[in-house]
């Protein structure tokens, strides 16, 4: 399994043809306290950038952006009822969707955990 | 996801430096670089201040004191409260009004011994100030006391908060204000707030402010709480924020605050705008601010428009979840005829139409203390 990420701070944790995507710690902590996640339906068909996701925190709405192209397959139904996961376990539990991915050299242009982290640490001084 | 908050030229508040320290996320609001919330977030932070006492920096608001021969009647003529009646240490929230009945701002009155206390909001203290100094005579004086800064400490412990702290508020009942001397230091404290809840605020030299807040950030019931928890709890307590639930295109009656006409000035007049509120108050509004409480968990923003069915009735004026309600809740101007507690409306977020029924404010009871 390899984790991937974007300068959006979405991650895509990809197993095989199934890349599943979230936000980042570091994007749960500039939103706040998630209130609410507007999902997409299951067989969307998802290009790269496309709005995947709508996280609505007590302060702003924001949107999340797919890092892949590719079919939605599932979407995380638990966090109708407890949005709060995605502040809790942003890059476990807080998943949002899982995509068959349509173009897997897509993943070559995003960055790994190393370079995402060095990106974040760039934006916190 | 994107994230749209900007910084700009701001200025710094005295406690600039124990906001950083305390954790704070910065961002610029009113013309200051001023803390949205610390490490707890802002739905902790809302309902500590629920249960216990939050301290809030609200230094960016102007403090001014208007002072002159028949100061309470040359006031009298820009807003609608009566300040002739009003007793020394006794606070009256009012609005500036312009000449057709628009809120120039809103604002607390406290009338002290020799003049009287404003306190206006941050974002437009500039206008307001060039707004008296045009439209009052020469003789009364209109001065900012820039050099004093402004805490609140809100919640149902923030009375016992002080009173260990040794300052003597127990006879301060709410819409009071008092000058207290603590620590050897001056201050003016009034039982006032942003909130709902019982709580004061506090006048205090700028240069004296970090030392205070410090002092009180050492109850066990104390902690810092920013401007996001402050927008939720004030919009909990029905009470609207200058700028976006108010502004010179809505007069206190279309915004529901006729409460804040007082009864001499209803039937005497004599203010800006009087003929058109006294019109609305005998004829109706074409509009109304109503509460909004919405269905579901999604909230909806200010901007969001409202539909009374197929017919767009109004929008939003303010809109977010609300951690005490546990719901979304907004306020928004409707045709009048869509205003009554109990009408079912939708309001439309990003293309979905959500239900959402006309409630009465406040949507948290106030627990003032009088």
């Amino acid at each position: 399994m390899s984790v991937y990420f974007t300068e959006d701070h979405e991650w895509v944790s990809v197993e095989g043809d199934t890349g599943t995507v979230g936000i980042t710690d570091y994007a749960q902590k500039q939103l706040g306290d998630v209130v609410f996640v507007e999902l997409p339906e299951v067989g969307k068909m998802l290009a790269r950038g496309d709005e995947v996701a709508v996280v609505e925190s007590v302060k702003a709405a924001s949107e999340v952006y797919a890092p892949v192209s590719g079919e939605v397959m599932d979407v995380n139904e638990a966090l109708e009822d407890e949005p709060a996961t995605v502040n809790a376990s942003a890059e476990e539990d807080g998943w949002f969707v899982k995509v068959a991915l349509s173009d897997k050299s897509e993943l070559s242009e995003l960055m790994d955990e190393q370079a995402y982290k060095s990106f974040v640490g760039g934006l916190e001084t | 996801m994107t994230d749209t908050e900007t910084t700009k030229d701001v200025e710094t508040l005295s406690l600039d430096a124990l906001h950083r320290e305390l954790g704070a996320k910065m961002v610029a609001f009113a013309g200051y670089s001023m803390p949205i919330q610390y490490g707890d977030g802002i739905m902790a932070e809302h309902l500590w201040t629920r249960e216990k006492a939050g301290l809030f920096d609200v230094s960016h608001m102007g403090q001014l004191e208007i002072r002159g021969k028949n100061v309470a009647a040359e006031l009298e003529a820009h807003m609608p409260g009566d300040f002739i009646g009003l007793k020394e240490g006794r606070l009256r929230y009012s609005m500036l009004l312009d000449d057709n009945g628009g809120i120039i701002d809103d604002l607390m009155v406290t009338r002290r011994a020799d003049h009287f206390y404003l306190v206006v909001n941050g974002a437009v203290k500039n206008s307001d100030i060039a707004h008296l100094n045009r439209h009052l005579p020469a003789h009364i004086e209109v001065r900012e006391r820039a050099d004093l800064a402004l805490l609140a400490l809100q919640g149902p412990r923030a009375a016992d908060v002080l009173e260990r702290l040794g300052a003597e508020v127990g006879l301060i009942t709410f819409m009071r204000g008092s000058e207290i001397r603590l620590r050897g230091v001056e201050m003016w404290i009034s039982r006032s707030g942003y909130t709902g809840e019982d709580g004061f605020e506090i006048s205090i030299p700028a240069k004296k402010v970090a030392g205070l807040a410090r002092l009180l950030l050492k109850d066990k019931d104390v902690r810092p709480v920013g401007l996001g928890a402050r927008d939720s709890l004030r919009m909990e307590a029905g009470m609207p924020l200058y700028g976006h639930d108010l502004s010179r295109m809505s007069t206190p009656i279309e915004a529901g605050l006729a409460f804040a006409v007082s009864k001499r000035r209803k039937m005497e007049g004599g203010f800006a705008g009087f003929d058109r509120i006294d019109r609305q108050i005998k004829d109706g509004t074409k509009v109304r601010r109503v509460g909004l409480k919405l269905e579901g968990k999604r909230p909806a923003r200010e901007g969001a428009p409202v539909y009374a069915g197929e017919r767009k009735t109004g929008v939003l004026t303010s809109g977010g979840f609300a951690p005490s309600v546990d719901a979304p809740i907004a306020m928004a101007y409707v045709a009048n005829e869509d205003a009554a507690d109990g009408t079912e409306l939708d309001v439309e977020v990003r293309g979905k139409r959500l239900p959402a029924t006309v409630v009465a404010m406040p949507f948290v009871p106030h627990k003032y203390v009088r």
